[in-house]
């Protein structure tokens, strides 16, 4: 159960992750030339890869108990952070990600800059492809690492990044733009809801208590911690309309 | 200078984020389950009861906020 879940929030985390990597990817490929953007592209996967095959390992070495407290309190931090924004943009209280728009205005930036070359790249293409790819992707590693830590299995978790990272690129060579149509919201509320779920669940472990049914109690949290923000999304809608 | 402090600028919203009083309730919530666990307690309704207070907390500074 616990492997179905480290791959599926791995899978969803990084999907959206990657959508948002590829819009500034695009914006910087066709207004700057594709060599740059892909050599920053790959700089940045390399980086990556470098972060997570570094500290994956080095998390086997803490206690499992403390391990779980710290992370546990990590990922509710956080958790808590990607549900809140889904809460709210559902409700209609935050504008929606809108990629076209981030697209137009990446690229909008991208066309305006100056040239410059080094290492026979041009340094804007190279940079913001490079950083985009590099900020973004931070979050996967971090859930790639902390989840797989914390479970004993970063390959299986690196797995689900892996599968997302190859479907999203599948799915921009082909569409050759933005992804707007992908739900990003509804899988942001997933990953916050998961990454929630997993955080409850591990810092109250860490912290010495014991689940009921020790993991068979994991789907019981997520179902609480759906209805919680469920409930909350249909509250916030009926204070807006009341308020309209 | 400028550099570390951005690091840590950028440390802070990575996990903080841009409601620091959610973490600091995480924070008391598991600090306090390990001391009702210590205390002989098997605290462990104390997380999900504390994170409905937190996120709900949350989201209606978050509306006030924007409702002006």
């Amino acid at each position: 159960m616990t492997a179905v879940f480290l791959v599926a929030s791995a899978f969803l985390a990084s999907a959206v992750e990657f959508v948002e990597a590829l819009t500034i990817v695009l914006a910087s490929g066709i207004t700057r030339g594709w060599r740059s953007s892909l050599a920053g592209l790959g700089a940045a996967t390399v980086a990556l890869a470098a972060i997570v095959a570094a500290l994956g390992p080095a998390l086997t070495y803490i206690p499992i108990s403390a391990l779980r407290l710290v992370v546990g309190g990590l990922l509710l931090a956080f958790g808590l952070q990607w549900l809140r924004k889904a809460i709210l943009r559902a409700a209609g209280f935050k504008a929606l990600h809108d990629e076209a728009a981030i697209f137009e205005r990446e690229a909008g930036e991208a066309r305006a800059a100056g040239r410059i070359e080094r290492a026979g790249l041009d340094w804007y293409g190279f940079t913001l492809s490079f950083k985009g790819v590099l900020l973004e992707g931070l979050e996967v590693a971090f859930i790639v690492i902390t989840f797989g830590g914390t479970q004993g299995n970063v390959g299986l978790a690196a797995l689900g990044a892996g599968i997302a990272l190859a479907l999203v690129a599948a799915v921009g060579v082909l569409v050759r733009g933005p992804l707007t149509r992908v739900p990003e919201n509804a899988m942001k509320f997933a990953v916050g809801a998961m990454l929630t779920t997993f955080g409850i669940f591990w810092a109250a472990e860490g912290a010495g208590a014991n689940w009921p049914g020790d993991d068979a109690s994991l789907p019981a949290v997520l179902a609480f911690v759906i209805v919680l923000s469920s409930a909350a999304v249909a509250t916030l809608r009926r204070r807006r309309m009341a308020f309209a | 200078m400028r550099r570390l402090r951005a690091f840590g600028r950028f440390w802070w919203d990575f996990v903080v984020g841009d409601d620091w009083r959610a973490a600091a309730g995480v924070v008391i919530a598991i600090g306090s389950t390990a001391a009702l666990v210590a205390a002989g307690v098997d605290a462990w309704w104390l997380l999900p009861a504390a994170v409905a207070f937190v996120l709900c907390l949350s989201l209606r500074r978050e509306v006030r906020s924007s409702s002006g």
